[in-house]
């Protein structure tokens, strides 16, 4: 157990005074390639890792106790900011988490513009994620361009519920607003657009000398070591196991939509890398898919369920009982049964659990966030040693981590 | 007088609470309903003593004694194939019983099935570390030990991982505040500054919903900013070029203002 | 060859401006402001998308560096947290004078929605701050008015060597 002592540095298993050769990098909390607040301390021989202890905790804002002392409304903007750059996958795994609890049931038309939402989401992930990792490895370009698709995907979602970043699209119950006129050609346009995107970032990258040097047998997880370490996603389907919740476990619409999962036996970097690309080409096929699913759906939004839900707008705004079951749920909160629930999602970085624990109240008595990118730096531990300095920028790149969801 | 709060449970309560309201539960079902589950618990039974068992909302929950659980969960990986543990913490029923509940939540890709084991321990219980069955608990258990105090036995380097080092109390146990206590409070002061200079910062403005509307230390009026601590105004000022009338660094250059030199003065 | 030919004596005289070394100085300075690359949390994204192509930030004459020897502003955007803050301390120290701050989004401002114990509330609690910037997250327009309202106060302060004490916080 770990005794406070300030007059010794804090990092007893790594030895500071010795004649050898290894050198002690702090690998600090600032850094532009860390993705975040990531600080790892790395144990050098030269320019070869030793020793790794990643040190996390300095996006560390207590959302776990915050959702303790708010209601489940409340709580869901706050679910925007663990992984920030697809934040409405983590708004609908709280959303569907708390509709298990309460067993309610979603109308089809907002489970085809979740489907949407989560879609864009997950492309929005994936460029963000060749963004930062091609500019950490130090291809600038792709920085930029693939910046520039996703201010496109950023319009869609802004002409859809108002914000570029932290969308709070979906709520408890459904989604609260219908899709904007001319928005569907928008997507539509997104949609035609964006395969030659995809095949301009891979023809920059693909074949190219320096980054096939940079990746290939760099960052290589078994999958026994995968499964033990708990990895989910790309991380896991990298190294060869099919396991995608939206195959296996499907919720939504999912098991009415064509799509593949792509899986890659190699591994490594390389394999995750061309993973990510191909995800990004699904989820085009599946957007495809669900627009004509739109157009033949009822327009109902919200679930009907008064003793949880509010009402729709129209009707608050004309009767009388709807506008004060409203006011209940909103300034006490809704009552879900006594019991527990875990649900996983497939968020764009593996596996996104929420864990309810709900008393009756209106607040969750406990509510256990999953997030992926947790278990994917922890396995940093493991497979840091043995690989150069340089490599220690890609691995971390590749691993897709996001601090807000690792520290909550 | 003041009033007295319990201070066993900060977590907020609900401001009402009808009397006569009794909680539905989610229904628990049992065990024979699904043949997969079944299975497992036959399986499970024959080697542990297992307190409860049943399924609910899909997922079977498992109630074990905490002494057999690194032999439970070398059985669930290698005999009833759960390979990944997908998430395991703790919660806090101190005011209640003064026992932490612990609970592992399994996933078995194979049979596509998700299970929770769980147990119940003491505050001041050990238990030992599964983290060499499942390297995934790793973590899992610095964050529990971290967030909760749950102590463990048998983990190769138990270092607290979210909050800093030297941080007192255990923050997410419900006899701790959401604001934190008074060494949570003033610990970046006396981190980087020191104790005396508590009276010079001034404590940290935890209402979200004081508005001081003439303060110009924290905030400005947006299009009538001024520099901090100066008087509050309601003249607007622009941001603008000099094109525009902003800050000229050079006097405007029109052929009419300009006088020409006949020679070398 | 020039096209066709001024005659500075007959068109306005010579091409001379006149200013004081003060607003020169200061205007060199306010048009190439360096930042470090200070993300934290969600707002780094709207600062990164803000560097993008869309909202370019190279046009300020901005370049993101990442040591703090070599930049004029620190822009905080994310959430600060207790954990954090003294690397932060020790950054904004090491950053040599004539140095800024651009508080961006409300976790940096005020500890925004995150009023818990592991968030400190507000970075000027640790860090004095020059521009406080809300929104959350701030769109990048909003960071670009912050930059232009940094840039506006720049030109009018003194760029005399002998510089005012700096506040603490």
């Amino acid at each position: 157990m770990q005794k406070v002592n300030r007059l010794q540095p804090f990092f007893e298993n790594l030895v500071f005074e010795r004649e050898d050769n290894s050198m002690i990098i702090n690998f600090g909390p600032q850094h532009p390639s860390s993705h975040g607040q990531l600080r790892l301390i790395l144990e050098l021989d030269g320019e070869l890792v030793t020793k790794a202890t990643p040190d996390v905790g300095y996006l560390h804002r207590g959302m776990e106790k915050m959702a303790e002392n708010m209601i489940y409304n409340e709580f869901l903007p706050t679910t925007d900011r663990m992984d920030y750059i697809a934040s409405s996958s983590n708004n609908y795994g709280f959303a569907l988490a708390v509709e298990k609890l309460i067993g309610l049931d979603v109308p089809r038309r907002a489970k085809v513009i979740r489907m949407m939402i989560l879609e864009l989401s997950r492309l929005t992930s994936h460029l963000f994620w060749i963004a930062a990792h091609a500019l950490d490895v130090g291809a600038m370009t792709v920085f930029l361009y693939a910046f520039r698709e996703r201010e496109y995907a950023m319009d869609l979602f802004e002409d859809y519920c108002g914000a570029r970043l932290t969308h709070s699209a979906i709520r408890i119950g459904g989604v609260p607003l219908d899709l904007p006129k001319g928005w569907i050609t928008s997507l539509m346009k997104f949609i035609n657009e964006m395969p030659e995107a995809i095949a301009t970032y891979e023809g920059l990258l693909d074949q190219n000398r320096i980054w096939k040097m940079r990746l290939e047998d760099v960052g290589v997880i078994s999958p026994e070591m995968a499964q033990s370490w708990g990895c989910s996603g790309p991380m896991l389907r990298g190294s060869g196991i099919a396991w995608d919740i939206r195959k296996e476990e499907p919720y939504e619409l999912y098991d009415e939509v064509e799509f593949d999962v792509p899986v890659s036996d190699r591994c490594d970097s390389y394999g995750r890398y061309k993973l990510h690309m191909q995800e990004m080409r699904e989820s085009l096929k599946i957007l495809k898919q669900l627009i004509p699913m739109y157009k033949e759906t009822t327009p109902e939004l919200m679930a009907h369920a008064p003793k949880y839900i509010s009402a729709p707008k129209e009707q608050i705004m004309t009767q009388n009982y709807s506008l004060m079951q409203h006011f209940v749920l909103v300034t006490q909160g809704m009552r879900p049964p006594v019991g527990e629930v875990y649900v996983a999602t497939e968020s764009p970085k593996g596996e996104l659990g929420f864990y309810i624990n709900s008393q009756g109240d209106p607040y969750p008595y406990r509510l256990k966030l999953r997030a992926p990118s947790f278990w994917h730096t922890s396995i940093l531990q493991d497979l840091l040693p043995g690989q150069y300095l340089a490599d220690v920028v890609t691995i971390i790149g590749n691993a897709n981590i996001v601090f807000g969801e690792i520290d909550r | 007088m003041r009033e007295y709060s319990n201070k066993k449970n900060e977590q907020k309560k609900a401001y009402y609470n009808d009397r006569f309201y009794v909680a539905p539960q989610i229904p628990k079902d049992e065990v024979q309903s699904d043949e997969v589950f079944a299975k497992d618990v036959e399986d499970l039974q024959s080697s542990f003593d297992i307190k409860e068992a049943y399924i609910q909302r899909g997922q079977l929950v498992v109630y074990i004694n905490a002494k057999d659980i690194v032999n439970v969960m070398k059985f669930l990986k290698e005999k009833l194939n759960y390979n990944f543990l997908s998430e395991l913490s703790a919660i806090d029923w101190l005011a209640k019983s003064g026992e932490f509940e612990i609970f592992y939540q399994m996933l078995s890709t194979s049979k596509r099935k998700r299970m929770r084991v769980k147990f119940f321990i003491k505050e001041k219980e050990e238990i030992q570390t599964v983290s060499n069955v499942y390297k995934s608990a790793d973590w899992a258990e610095r964050e529990m030990y971290d967030m909760f105090g749950v102590r463990i036995i048998g983990h190769h380097y138990m270092k607290r991982i979210l909050m800093p080092d030297d941080w007192h109390d255990h923050p997410l146990r419900k006899t701790y505040p959401l604001i934190g206590d008074e060494e949570a409070q003033w610990y970046e002061i006396d981190k980087i500054f020191g104790k005396d200079y508590r009276e010079i910062i001034g404590p940290e403005e935890r209402d979200s919903a004081r508005i001081v509307e003439k303060d110009t230390h924290r905030f400005a009026r947006i299009k009538h900013e001024v520099p901090f601590g100066a008087e509050y105004s309601d003249t607007p000022i622009e941001t603008d070029y000099q094109e525009e009338g902003g800050i000229p660094i050079v006097r405007k250059l029109s052929k009419k203002d300009v006088k020409i030199l006949k020679e070398r003065p | 060859m020039a096209q066709h030919k001024i005659n500075y004596l007959s068109e306005g005289g010579l091409p001379v401006a006149l200013t004081t070394v003060d607003k020169l100085v200061q205007w060199g300075r306010s048009n190439s402001l360096w930042p470090l690359t200070y993300g934290l949390a969600c707002c780094a994204i709207e600062m990164m998308a803000t560097g993008g192509s869309r909202y370019d930030f190279d046009r300020f004459g901005t370049i993101f560096r990442a040591s703090p020897r070599q930049s004029d502003v620190l822009i905080i955007a994310g959430t600060l947290t207790k954990k954090h803050s003294p690397f932060m301390r020790r950054l904004y120290d090491q950053m040599s004078e004539p140095k800024w701050v651009i508080s961006m989004g409300s976790c940096a401002n005020t500890g925004g929605m995150f009023n818990t114990y592991a968030t400190v509330q507000g970075a000027d609690r640790i860090i004095p701050v020059d521009i406080y910037l809300p929104g959350c997250a701030p769109r990048p327009e909003s960071l670009q008015y912050a930059l232009m309202l940094l840039q506006k106060k720049v030109r009018t302060e003194s760029a005399s060597r002998k510089l005012k004490p700096k506040r603490l916080v």
